[in-house]
């Protein structure tokens, strides 16, 4: 029965045919989203039919490309990110482009100096806060990591478990950014005796315990992403004119991912990859992208939409750590985590 | 031995390989073939694996909690379940047959929103805690049910009563009521009746709806994750972490397999528990034992029953599709002056794709391929599953080494399996390993079990002397078929179905690997609301989930329709 099937089906599938554009496949995670009008313009400038393999968060969507680098799923990879880098490139999944756009991206986003993985996009992981709690308990906003410590703090803060959760982990590294690798876990004991409160997901932080959101939770604080406000705004019940929420900005508070494309090794169609990636560096995909994705681009002459400018604030002294020390230490950095907050 | 006495014990064995031979070629090519694949390429020395370094204290912890949680949430499930598979065995009640449909829906939920469900009632501003800090005039939320053990205990029986009660009570309201007559008639009390003729009847539907629940319970994933958060870890989440966070493939693997044995070492020991003792019954149809309850005690038991299932199962649903009607509408800045009211707002906003995403897509085309899939789904599981029964009709030995085989889908993690056809699946006739049949196929894998273990027992109590009268009067065997096997079948396969549809439609994490972008299910379009900021997504997602269930209860409605009015056709 299921060889039938299989063979009604692939008989329904069209023939190929030589007047038929080619297929340019972009292998990308979950939160990858695009305008459709982009996507239609750049199929009927390049003769090429855009098929997107979306699935999982960067963990799995990197996975797949692993896993299948002998015989590439894809042309393209987009969304592997600053902590995931190194173990990208040690693999051997691109192949180097280096394309004429990147004259218009600074230099602090080529974190490959030898463009197998380009940069597209960059956010912030920040603590977001419930602007009307602060307001009505008179109490300051703090605005350093150090200050979370504090005894008037004490339970107000929500966060993700850095082992099942990248914003949780963004977080762990910014700590680390600021405290040093030796000194971070005396900081995580401090943080952990003033009623840190740790759950599994972004979801449950952001839509349960976060009293900034639709979930009226108990905790004012939740480390989620710099534009979430903006967020807040743009998918409001009713329209507002302010933002419920904000970010701590302060130094080293924020932690900076940054999202880069490359082209797979192996691919038959390098020189449409090479066009797709100029595209997505292009200003008209980069100033799509704060809207559908919630990043910011990376291309110094794309302009915000207004949404962004009102609501969002770019920390000037985002932390960051090297791609080769996350690679390096990861799996030690989230379980000694694990043995100071949760045991 | 004679000739004669040998073709009479080799004639089943050839009998069962021929039923076995479509099912076990599904499952050695879909199921097999990929996770084989994985371990191969995973476990060797060039993915940096070294045995030797493995540290047994991460297999040893997250196993024994795994254990644990199961045994008990099992033991949980049963004691709400069984009274609930008596109700609706033996009960005729206002509001049953809409009761048993929603008792079905907490099956098909994502975590998610269940997670979201459970927070409106018992989180820390829900309803209770709310109501609770009101009348004791409290300061703090006095019930704290988020992030605790029995946050996970009480998902796990919200998740699985169902199929205790589907099981069982599909066994139960079959039985012969005449048996129970004639103990009475012998004198036997109504204890006596239920303890000796009652329940060792049951006995098979029971362990095999008990083995169902454990492997469950035992490879849970996302109710661990989301209620009971960052302090517990089962084999599941384990898999998740080292694969999906610390891309330690090789360890993910590791885990995967012993989660396998484990699957497999509790499947035996439940075939040994099980038997092989076949108890015929001359099957009643639906209607006849059930009545209204009689004595006081009963109405008081049967009310109490409604009450709980009402309260457990129920009630995080409603407070679900409540919400995703409910506008949340707090003024700027007073956050005290919520004003609530209707709103259809979050159902209209679904079908307006307000950025021109490439990827969005109507409710009505995600709530479409779900049930293409689920439709595929079915056609794929009950066809083979009656192939199954029938083969484990038989009495030959290697029922004794397929049986276990099948059943150890229930234990591969999403994640692996979703691995697995990544590397085999990439190549013609799977082109595209997002070939759209792929995502049946991956629901079907965990599907058949359930539906195996709801037609075997089914299959196994048609007694033979039926069939040989129908013989004797000379039907031929496909009549045969048609006029005893199929109509007694029936209500197992109705059960079938059911768990076919629901098992499909809640499917997320295999679907998560292997959706393609342009074929969206539920579950996924539900995942992707609740992972952006914002009220609206927020409430869509709720929305959405509210349509999920609309969507399945009318399928079951629709099935169980059909069961109600083919009977004549039958």
């Amino acid at each position: 029965m299921l060889l039938v099937l299989a063979v009604i089906l692939a008989s329904c599938a069209p023939k190929p045919s030589t007047t038929e554009p080619q297929t340019l496949t972009v292998m990308t995670h979950d939160s990858f989203a695009v305008s459709e009008t982009l996507i239609r313009e750049f199929e009927a400038e390049h003769n090429v039919r855009l098929a997107f393999v979306r699935s999982g968060d960067t963990g799995s969507a990197l996975n797949q490309a692993i896993l299948s680098k002998q015989n590439p799923l894809a042309d393209v990879f987009y969304g592997l990110d600053n902590t995931f880098l190194t173990r990208a490139l040690e693999e051997g999944l691109f192949e180097a482009y280096k394309s004429p756009l990147l004259d218009e991206i600074p230099d602090q986003f080529e974190i490959d100096p030898d463009h197998f993985a380009l940069p597209v996009d960059y956010g912030d992981v920040c603590i977001n806060y419930d602007k009307a709690y602060f307001d009505e308990n008179n109490l300051a906003v703090p605005t350093s990591l150090k200050e979370l410590t504090q005894l008037e703090y004490a339970g107000l803060l929500v966060m993700e478990n850095p082992a099942t959760s990248s914003p949780g982990l963004a977080f762990l590294m910014a700590t680390i950014a600021e405290f040093g690798e030796e000194n971070y876990l005396d900081y995580w004991r401090e943080l952990a005796d003033n009623g840190l409160v740790v759950v599994s997901d972004w979801e449950t932080a952001y839509y349960t315990n976060f009293s900034g959101s639709t979930g009226q939770g108990p905790q004012p604080m939740v480390v989620s992403y710099g534009s979430s406000p903006a967020a807040e705004v743009i998918f409001a019940e009713t329209e507002l004119d302010e933002a419920p929420t904000a970010s701590i900005i302060g130094p080293n508070t924020c932690f900076r991912q940054i999202e880069f494309v490359g082209i797979l090794n192996g691919t038959q169609n390098r020189d449409l990859a090479e066009d797709f990636i100029d595209f997505m560096l292009s200003e008209a995909f980069q100033e799509d992208i704060p809207m559908q994705m919630f990043v910011f681009p990376v291309n110094e002459n794309a302009d915000l939409p207004q949404a962004f400018i009102d609501n969002v604030q770019i920390p000037t002294e985002p932390a960051s750590l090297p791609s080769e020390l996350i690679h390096a230490n990861r799996e030690d950095w989230i379980e000694s985590w694990i043995e100071t907050v949760l045991d | 031995m004679t000739d004669r006495l040998r073709s009479l014990t080799k004639k089943p064995t050839w009998r069962a390989l021929i039923f076995w031979l479509l099912p076990a070629a599904f499952l050695g090519y879909f199921f097999y073939q990929p996770l084989l694949a994985l371990f191969n390429l995973l476990i060797s020395p060039d993915w940096g694996f070294r045995l030797a370094e493995l540290d047994l204290n991460r297999l040893w912890q997250p196993l024994w909690f795994t254990t644990a949680q199961a045994a008990l949430s099992t033991l949980l499930t049963l004691i709400i379940g069984l009274p609930g598979a008596w109700l609706f065995a033996n009960y005729i009640f206002p509001g049953k047959k809409l009761l048993k449909i929603l008792t079905t829906l907490p099956f098909i939920l994502p975590t998610v929103v269940v997670a979201a469900g459970f927070n409106a009632l018992l989180g820390p501003r829900g309803w209770l805690n709310l109501g609770l800090m009101a009348l004791f005039n409290l300061e703090s939320p006095p019930i704290q049910f988020l992030n605790t053990f029995g946050a996970i205990l009480t998902a796990h029986v919200f998740y699985n009563t169902t199929i205790i009660i589907r099981v069982v009570s599909n066994a139960w309201s079959q039985q012969n009521i005449r048996l129970q007559q004639a103990a009475k008639v012998l004198g036997a009390s109504p204890w006596q009746t239920f303890r000796e003729v009652t329940l060792p009847l049951l006995k098979p539907s029971i362990l095999a709806g008990t083995l169902l629940v454990f492997l469950f319970n035992f490879t849970s994933f996302g109710v661990i994750l989301m209620l009971g958060g960052p302090q517990f870890a089962t084999l599941e989440v384990e898999i998740y972490v080292q694969a999906l966070h610390m891309l330690n493939l090789p360890l993910a693997s590791i885990l995967s397999i012993l989660q396998l044995i484990c699957t497999l070492a509790i499947t035996l020991g439940h075939n040994k528990l099980a038997g092989h003792q076949k108890m015929t019954i001359v099957p009643r149809s639906q209607e006849i034992g059930t009545r209204k309850p009689k004595h006081t005690l009963e109405r008081l038991a049967t009310t109490l029953l409604v009450i709980i299932l009402f309260s457990l199962l129920v009630a995080p649903l409603a407070s679900l599709a409540l919400r995703s009607v409910v506008k949340l509408e707090a003024s700027r800045g007073e956050r005290g002056e919520i004003t609530r009211g209707f709103t259809l707002q979050f159902y209209r906003e679904l079908g307006v794709n307000r950025l021109g995403d490439l990827f969005y897509v109507p409710p009505i085309t995600a709530a479409r391929n779900s049930l293409i899939f689920a439709l595929i789904t079915i056609l794929i599981t009950i066809t083979l599953g009656i192939l199954v029964a029938y083969a484990l009709r038989q009495r030959s030995p290697i029922n004794a080494v397929l049986d276990p085989l099948l059943m150890l889908p229930l234990g591969a993690s999403a994640i692996t399996l979703g691995l697995g056809f990544i590397i085999v699946f990439n190549r013609p006739p799977f082109s595209n390993f997002r070939f759209p049949i792929l995502l049946p196929i991956a629901h079907s894998l965990v599907a058949l079990p359930f539906i195996v273990r709801t037609l075997s027992p089914a299959l196994q109590s048609i007694p033979d002397s039926l069939r040989n009268a129908a013989r004797a009067l000379g039907a031929p065997p496909l009549r045969v078929w048609r006029e005893i096997d199929l109509p007694l079948l029936s209500p197992a396969i109705i059960v079938s179905i059911i768990f076919g549809l629901t098992i499909s439609l809640g499917e997320f994490g295999a679907s998560s690997f292997l959706t393609r972008p342009d074929y969206p299910t539920l579950p996924i379009a539900i995942f992707r609301y609740i992972s952006q900021p914002g009220a609206l997504n927020y409430g869509q997602a709720l929305a959405m989930s509210t349509l999920l269930m609309i969507v399945c209860a009318g399928g079951i409605f629709i099935i169980e329709h059909f069961q109600a009015t083919s009977k004549d056709w039958l």
